[in-house]
């Protein structure tokens, strides 16, 4: 126990330091990196998205690009359309031979709609599209498969939508937002703080929700989902809300990223970043919080310097750092800090359905069954939700 | 040109599309439904292939390069494709998501490595004359309709395979053995089988195909590094709908994504055809989350 409180006050004080840094960084970096460090704290709030989908849930999504886009492009409409002269078209529609602006531009011209537009659109988007897949059982490689194929289709029709998405290019150029001047390096350092708040606040709501019960039983999805059923849970609900949080929170990081940025295209939302996005987790350690943040930080540091020096190394050697990770630290560099058992995606893991039947026994899954039937009633429809709450001598 | 001669051609047009994706998707299919696992460097095992025809076309010009070069490229991405299972996907097969990963970080490489060894531009293949040729019908109802050769002779490799594999599924000891493995592996095992050597081999197999593919894609177009990216991922819809990695659920979903993919054509673009055919994929999954094909079987998680 003692040795449990002062891990913890060790954990308060690092915490408290990197936080520190991180709100004293605009002091002591330039303007550019300040930007730099703006949009890859941008990206981290996406990673934690990952990480609750991925590492705490088990669904590999290898399309969050889209949802990073829908945030991206739906703040940048009301962008492209707050720097126009009244009744005036943006530029790549003239140039299209566009006369009047298209009907889903039109709810755009008011902020509101555009800044609750960031998550709810991913949101909503994902939480019908994962609600569909998830309700006939289909997941795993299936899921991570149509998710590609999603990141795909939407980078193909964002391209292929010259007139109305600004194609290839995507949209850029963007000057005002709410009347303030986005240009200035005074802005810049602002919209670092407004992301880094962006990204604690969406650090510690994450950590209170995997903490809760929901967490758990995601948690419990994620190591035997059939065990759950048997258990008089439906999966199903806990992963569509942890897949629409995920959603919702790539919104919001392809908004502040767009901002900082001062770009979105579908260079960014197709195939190959949203698999990149994965790594950014899988560097940090997939389950692991903090994890995510620091291996978007690391991840996107590295592309950046390796990149501008050495462009066809890069490609080397994020194929390079796939293989390794995954095959020799599947825990990332979280996984270096503690003990706990690998956090096998797909394989079975007992240790978080002990919590539900407080077991202490070895055995393996049929004798689990025959130990809740003791201990729960059925009413006719299976397992009693409340039935199966965890015991209290649970660890 | 007439009606009818306008819907043959589409009708032609996804049956010469669905072989490529036949062949793309019959090695993913056959692993998948043996180990569970999905290669996402399968793509580059196409590129492979139209390399090695370039290759082969330079090193044999003439009539029978083409032919020379599909045992070559069989060959060669069946080696490609051993390695790989040998060095990465067996260490992984028990956590598919994670050889997702691992085999996307190796297609990252490969295609770089193409990209460094061909250029990024892509290089041309050129059909030998007795494919270069069109049958056009130009009297009778259905005037207008032309049949490019190429397509015909792509249509024909793929029934050539199509029949191999399945004779080699039914007739041989190796057969056997696959779909020993495939039904219930420990018990397989059990029975003395080398089931490892099973998975490599029909990894190989798969690897193979997809290498013959790639001459079929070499004669349609450019081999560029990325040219299996745009057919890799209808070909993993193929393997969703057709089924736990079965022959005939990979042939008849093969055939279901070529004619979506045409007949959208014919009204919206290829993007929008995209879309349209994800969304089939995922209305499709709602009446039949197991596939076109499913084994039946009383276990609880496959």
């Amino acid at each position: 126990m003692n040795l449990l409180a002062k891990d913890r006050r060790y954990r308060i004080a690092i915490g408290a330091i990197v936080i520190g840094i991180a709100v004293a960084a605009p002091w002591f970096v330039g303007a550019y990196t300040l930007t730099l460090l703006a949009r890859f704290v941008a990206l981290a709030i996406l990673a934690l998205g990952i990480t609750l989908i991925w590492g705490q849930g088990g669904v590999l999504s290898l399309g969050q690009g889209v949802f990073f886009g829908l945030g991206g492009y739906a703040l940048a409409l009301h962008l492209k359309l707050a720097g126009l002269r009244p009744g005036a078209l943006p530029d790549f529609m003239t140039w299209s031979g566009v006369s009047a602006l298209p009907g889903f531009w039109e709810p755009f011209r008011s902020p509101i709609v555009a800044v609750l537009g960031v998550f709810l659109i991913p949101g909503l988007f994902a939480a019908a599209f994962s609600w569909l897949v998830f309700r006939r059982r289909v997941g795993g490689v299936y899921f991570a498969l149509i998710t590609q194929a999603l990141a795909l289709a939407f980078s193909t029709l964002l391209i292929s939508q010259q007139a109305y998405t600004g194609g290839f290019n995507g949209l850029t150029d963007f000057s005002v937002l709410f009347g303030i001047n986005i240009t200035s390096n005074a802005f810049g350092a602002k919209l670092y703080y407004g992301t880094l708040g962006c990204t604690l606040l969406a650090y510690f709501g994450l950590r209170r929700l995997l903490a809760s019960r929901f967490g758990t039983v995601l948690r419990a999805t994620r190591d035997g989902e059939n065990r759950v059923r048997f258990l008089g849970y439906d999966p199903t609900p806990y992963k569509v809300f942890a897949f629409t949080v995920a959603a919702a929170l790539a919104g919001i990081s392809g908004a502040l990223f767009t901002l900082a940025a001062g770009v979105i295209s579908p260079a960014l939302t197709g195939v190959v970043p949203s698999i990149e996005m994965v790594l950014w987790t899988a560097v940090g350690g997939r389950a692991s919080l903090w994890g995510a943040i620091a291996g978007a930080l690391l991840v996107n540091f590295a592309k950046d310097q390796i990149s501008s020096a050495l462009p066809s190394l890069w490609l080397y050697a994020l194929g390079l750092l796939f293989i390794l990770v995954v095959s020799f630290l599947p825990n990332g560099i979280a996984g270096l800090f503690t003990q706990e058992p690998a956090a096998d995606s797909d394989g079975v893991s007992t240790r978080v359905l002990q919590r539900f039947i407080g077991g202490h026994d070895h055995s393996s899954g049929p004798m689990k069954c025959i130990i809740i039937h003791d201990s729960v009633r059925l009413d006719g429809h299976g397992l009693r939700e409340s039935a199966v709450k965890p015991r209290s001598d649970a660890p | 040109m007439s009606e009818a001669a306008f819907l043959l051609g589409q009708v032609f047009n996804g049956l010469s599309v669905a072989s490529l994706f036949v062949l793309a998707a019959l090695g993913l299919a056959l692993s998948f439904g043996l180990m569970r696992v999905i290669n996402m460097a399968h793509g580059e095992m196409l590129m492979l292939g139209g390399y090695l025809a370039y290759l082969t076309l330079r090193a044999i010009p003439g009539p029978v390069g083409i032919i020379a070069a599909m045992p070559i490229a069989f060959v060669g991405a069946g080696i490609v494709g051993a390695l790989l299972e040998w060095t990465v996907i067996r260490r992984l097969s028990a956590r598919p998501l994670d050889t997702l990963l691992a085999t996307w970080g190796i297609s990252l490489i490969l295609q770089q490595a193409a990209r460094n060894l061909f250029g990024a531009v892509g290089v041309q293949v050129v059909a030998p004359a007795w494919l270069n040729h069109t049958i056009s019908v130009t009297a009778g109802p259905l005037a207008g309709l032309n049949l490019p050769a190429v397509r015909i002779f792509i249509m024909l490799i793929a029934c050539v395979v199509l029949g191999g594999i399945a004779l080699i599924l039914t007739k041989t000891r190796l057969g056997l053995y696959v779909r020993a493995v495939h039904q219930d592996r420990p018990i397989a095992a059990a029975m003395g089988i080398d089931t490892p050597r099973i998975d490599c081999l029909v990894f190989a197999l798969g690897a193979g195909i997809a290498g013959i593919a790639g001459v079929a894609l070499a004669l349609l177009g450019p081999v560029t590094p990325t040219v299996g990216q745009s057919y890799i991922v209808p070909a993993f819809l193929v393997v969703i709908l057709g089924g736990l990695g079965s022959l005939t659920g990979a042939a008849v979903a093969s055939l279901v994504v070529g004619m979506i993919t045409a007949v959208a054509q014919i009204f919206v673009n290829v993007s929008v055809a995209q879309v349209l055919l994800l969304l089939f994929v995922i209305l499709f999954i709602q009446v039949r989350p197991q596939g076109i094909i499913a084994i039946r079987s009383r276990a609880l998680e496959d």
